[in-house]
């Protein structure tokens, strides 16, 4: 065979493989299916062998190998597609609660699993790298001062109510900061923990960072981001509003009075939308409302704060009742509860449109548990700049009952040669060590968080339930359809709750290790139990209305909180430091010289010569200005695509106006059109070929909007694809407007043949 | 080509897998649920089909306003009578499917509101696809007025080139544009 013939050949085969991979794409019904892929597969058999002909024994050889591993890899891969789908978790669950709820629901659901599976790898990260080893190779319980109980505490140590405030052994456990020794290696493999803990903090933030904007990116992609709010607002309402994967017939009924709402209002919004009513009085209190809001804001951040002092004041009491402990977590939970429904009250005054009205709702919460929790993270503060003062002077003490304690051994031995034992690790005074009480203070918060969450649910959903239906046999009017009914599940509430626990975490995960562990097992837990409660408790709602993108948004929110609660870890490493007897980076005088320790005394000398360059103000400068100047870049590229998209969007509105003078012009322009027109099968439906089509599109195109083109160009190709009903063999879409080569959409088109070229008519 | 028996040869398992937007075990499950809509001799005879109705007795069309139109639409049958073999139960999934492309799923979602076949979206097929959405009983449905007022409305929205109907193209270019479309036209067993 000659080369040419070869080339061919072989570009048949790639042809033919092609369609293979892209089969399942084709809207065809599967026996065509079936035969087009048992004929590209003997195809593809026939002339593979015939293709490594002539090339010698061992190139046969290797061609026809290569081939076997291909095929194997690809059913490799299917395969781990499989078992990847079969290992996701709780799918049936999911499903339930989709059939019964619709998917706006079930999306909670899908978010509550997606914080699972990423505080699982949070969780394995921090227990494999810090805890493990620590507890594997570390000293054990009760060797040193900062891992055993002090004397002074030892009978109440093991008391229940001591270790729920997580004191007693729980302060000196591998939970807390505390606990983590400072040895520079430990054990036979020379473990360097106090590095492993500092970068396992910041990657931590790391991993995390990522994999949010890797779903937020994936979101993006599927949204279509760009659509204009309030286009196509009926025939989305018409075509996209019935949820598929609605399976009970109540829900199926709610859908329906829903979508029928919805109907009827946005004709009358139509209508209304003219109407001219009192602007004034309504700005008047839109204002109104803004002000009263803004007040009860500030009004519980200084509530918050108020008690955060005052808990310092009972720090130094003993006789403390319960509440009087809690207070702190007790009142933040109950703001979290109380404030949302009080926002929603005033926000009746607004007078918004439902969409805008949630939006405000959402940002009015989001700004509550922000203040809240920077407000707790200021007196957190103050609380730490205490204790950091302290230290100084119980420095000084320790090290003078250090040396009290030798000479009295001395003395007592009348030999002051023998070395005094160590004195017992129980009897050191110990320094407040701050940090192991911020962990605490974090993890009393999240605690508490999680049984209001669970509380709630059962008081508020299961309770009311319970009531509403036995009570209603007894009662004067219809419980359960006038008042109070049966609970709605308040997605956006949960979701919110979620995000700040996450946030709560993020924060407090680098002083209290443990904290991811209680974390899991809280989202583990909460996926069976809210699961429940909504099966059990709650029902559909009567409003569906989609917030959608709304994915996104959560997203987004979740992305602020990471940035939000990097900032106070990230400026407690650089600015505070760390306590002088506890912790793994006790001894130095910043977290951070962990790393210039490891720099200089374990990687080779260059490196640490490097480091040093890099460190330089002279290089880092520059390289700031460099990323400034790369942003703007791409920032001008961004908007320049984004000009050309418009600018494509407005050629292709043109051509369809063009289309429609056309065919209301009886007259056709070019003559050649209308005698093909004549030719063609009577199909009113059929637009004719866009071949006359002047070329004012100007062929030079600059390759940057390729993308653009792309994406555009692919709907008008796969419009070509077979739809039995509506084209012939003649009609064709849009035809060619200078497709990139090798344009897009493959084969597949009836009468896409190879080699489209710029505005020449198709082949036929 | 079709179903024997009650188990599935790996080799049309695979074929189907290269084919369809599903996953093995979705394949084999939907196996399952289909031959347990069978009656007995139909499960030893190849190609069986399954009349319509016993289609809709599946809880996930169950409750579907479209449910007629999707079997109809998927159906191979001569008789046009919406009966479904196990390669058209496959490909319905496969359309339904959450890895299914948006093309193909606007691509079916057109047939199944095309009520009349006739390859547009018309004044009577819109206002058939209104009263399916809004229910069965009289007082969820909309008066003639405002039922006018919607698919004026909407024509207005889609219809780019003024001809009275939405076609393919038209349809596509505004479901393209939609969030929701994507995540909501799926059905998983």
């Amino acid at each position: 065979m000659s080369e040419g013939e070869i080339a061919r050949l072989r570009e048949e085969v790639e042809e033919k493989k092609t369609l293979i991979a892209n089969i399942r794409n084709k809207p065809w019904r599967m026996k065509r299916r079936l035969t087009h892929l048992k004929e590209a597969q003997a195809f593809v058999d026939k002339f593979e062998g015939a293709l490594g002909k002539g090339k010698g024994k061992w190139a046969r050889k290797w061609y026809a190998y290569k081939v076997m591993m291909t095929k194997k890899w690809i059913k490799f891969q299917r395969d781990f597609e499989n078992f990847r789908t079969a290992c996701i978790p709780w799918e049936r669950k999911i499903k339930e609660v989709e059939s019964h709820f619709g998917s706006s629901v079930a999306s909670y659901f899908i978010f509550l699993r997606w914080m699972y599976g990423m505080n699982l790898v949070l969780f394995g990260f921090t227990f494999g790298l810090v805890v493990i080893p620590e507890v594997l190779m570390g000293l054990p319980y009760g060797s040193i001062p900062r891992k055993t109980v002090p004397r002074a505490e030892q009978e109440t140590a093991q008391d229940y109510s001591v270790l729920m405030d997580f004191n007693g052994y729980c302060k000196y456990s591998v939970l807390f900061y505390g606990y983590y020794n400072d040895q520079r290696t430990i054990g036979l493999l020379k473990f360097r923990l106090p590095l492993a803990y500092l970068m396992v903090g910041i990657g931590t933030f790391g991993y995390s960072l990522m994999v949010v904007i890797r779903t937020m990116a994936k979101n993006a992609d599927v949204g279509g981001g760009d659509g204009e709010e309030g286009e196509f607002t009926f025939a989305w309402k018409m075509f996209t509003s019935w949820d598929y994967l609605i399976g009970n017939a109540e829900t199926a009924d709610n859908k329906y009075a829903s979508i029928t709402t919805s109907f009827k209002e946005s004709i009358v919004d139509e209508q209304e939308n003219q109407k001219d009513e009192n602007i004034h009085l309504r700005r008047f209190l839109r204002v109104l409302a803004n002000f009263m809001i803004i007040c009860s804001l500030g009004g519980s951040g200084y509530l918050i704060y108020f008690v955060v002092k005052r808990s310092q004041e009972f720090a130094t009491r003993d006789d403390l009742s319960w509440y009087e402990k809690n207070e702190v977590e007790i009142i933040m939970s109950l703001l979290g509860l109380v404030c949302p429904p009080l926002f929603e009250t005033i926000a009746e005054l607004e007078d918004y449109h439902p969409r805008i009205a949630l939006k405000w709702q959402l940002g009015r919460i989001f700004a509550l548990f922000l203040g809240n929790l920077y407000t707790f993270l200021f007196a957190l503060f103050d609380e730490v700049n205490t204790k950091l003062e302290e230290e100084q002077a119980i420095k000084n003490a320790s090290i003078w009952a250090m040396k009290e304690y030798y000479a009295n051994f001395s003395r007592l031995m009348n030999d002051s040669e023998a070395t005094p034992p160590p004195m017992d690790p129980s009897d050191v005074i110990r320094g407040p060590c701050w940090e192991t009480a911020v962990g605490i203070e974090f993890v009393k918060l999240t605690v508490s968080d999680i049984q209001v969450t669970y509380l709630t649910i059962l008081i508020g959903d299961f309770a009311r339930a319970v009531i509403v239906r036995f009570l209603n046999y007894c009662w004067c009017w219809d419980l359960e359809a006038v008042y109070p009914s049966y609970g709605e599940f308040d997605i956006s509430g949960n979701v919110l709750g979620l995000v700040f626990n996450q946030g709560m975490i993020w924060m407090g995960a680098f002083y209290a290790p443990g904290l991811v562990l209680i974390n899991v097992l809280r989202l583990l837990s909460s996926m069976y139990y809210q699961c429940w409660a909504v099966m059990c408790t709650n029902v559909p709602h009567e409003r569906v209305f989609k917030a959608s993108k709304s994915n996104n948004f959560y997203m987004g929110l979740l992305l602020l909180i990471l940035f939000l609660s990097l900032l106070p870890v990230v400026y407690t490493i650089m600015t505070l430091p760390p306590s002088f007897d506890c912790g793994p980076f006790s001894g130095k005088a910043k977290m951070f010289d962990v790393i210039m320790e490891t720099i200089d005394l374990d990687l080779p000398a260059f490196m640490g010569t490097l480091f040093s360059y890099a460190a330089n103000p002279g290089l880092i400068i520059p390289a700031v200005l460099l990323m400034v100047l790369a942003i703007y870049y791409l920032n001008s590229v961004s908007e320049a695509y984004k000009n050309s998209n418009n600018e494509l969007k407005k050629k292709m509105q043109m051509a369809r106006d063009e289309e429609k003078n056309r065919r209301n012009n009886t007259d056709s322009t070019n003559q050649v059109m209308k005698d093909l027109e004549d030719l063609l099968p009577n199909r009113s439906l059929a637009p004719p070929p866009e071949e006359p089509e002047p070329e004012p599109e100007p062929e030079v195109k600059p390759t940057k909007t390729k993308p653009g083109k792309g994406v555009k160009l692919e709907m008008d190709v796969t419009l070509a694809s077979a739809n039995p009903n509506a084209r012939g063999p003649g009609g064709r879409p849009p035809g060619p407007r200078g497709p990139g080569p090798g344009g897009p959409g493959g084969p597949g088109g009836p009468g896409a043949g190879p080699g489209r070229g710029r505005g020449r008519p198709p082949p036929r | 080509m079709g179903t024997t028996a009650s188990q599935l040869g790996k080799d049309l398992l695979s074929e189907y897998q290269e084919l369809t937007f599903l996953t093995k075990q979705e394949i084999l499950l939907a196996h399952k649920r289909f031959t347990e809509l069978l009656t007995k001799d139909e499960r030893d005879g190849a190609n069986s089909r399954l009349p319509m109705d016993r289609i809709l007795t599946l809880p996930e069309l169950k409750s579907n306003p479209f449910r007629e139109r999707i079997c109809h639409v998927f159906s191979t049958s001569p008789q046009k009578d919406g009966s479904l073999t196990f390669e058209d139960f496959l490909d319905l999934l496969s359309a339904f499917s959450d890895s299914a492309t948006l093309e193909i799923k606007s691509h079916y979602a057109f047939r199944i509101f095309d009520f009349d076949d006739d390859g547009t979206l018309d004044g009577s097929d819109l206002e058939k696809l209104v009263n399916c959405l809004t229910g069965e009983t009289d007082e969820t449905r909309l008066s003639p007025e405002e039922m006018r007022q919607l698919i004026s409305n909407i024509l207005e929205e889609s219809d780019i080139d003024k001809d009275g109907t939405v076609n393919l193209s038209e349809f596509q270019h505004v479901i393209s544009r939609s969030p929701d479309f994507v995540s909501s036209f799926k059905i998983v067993l």
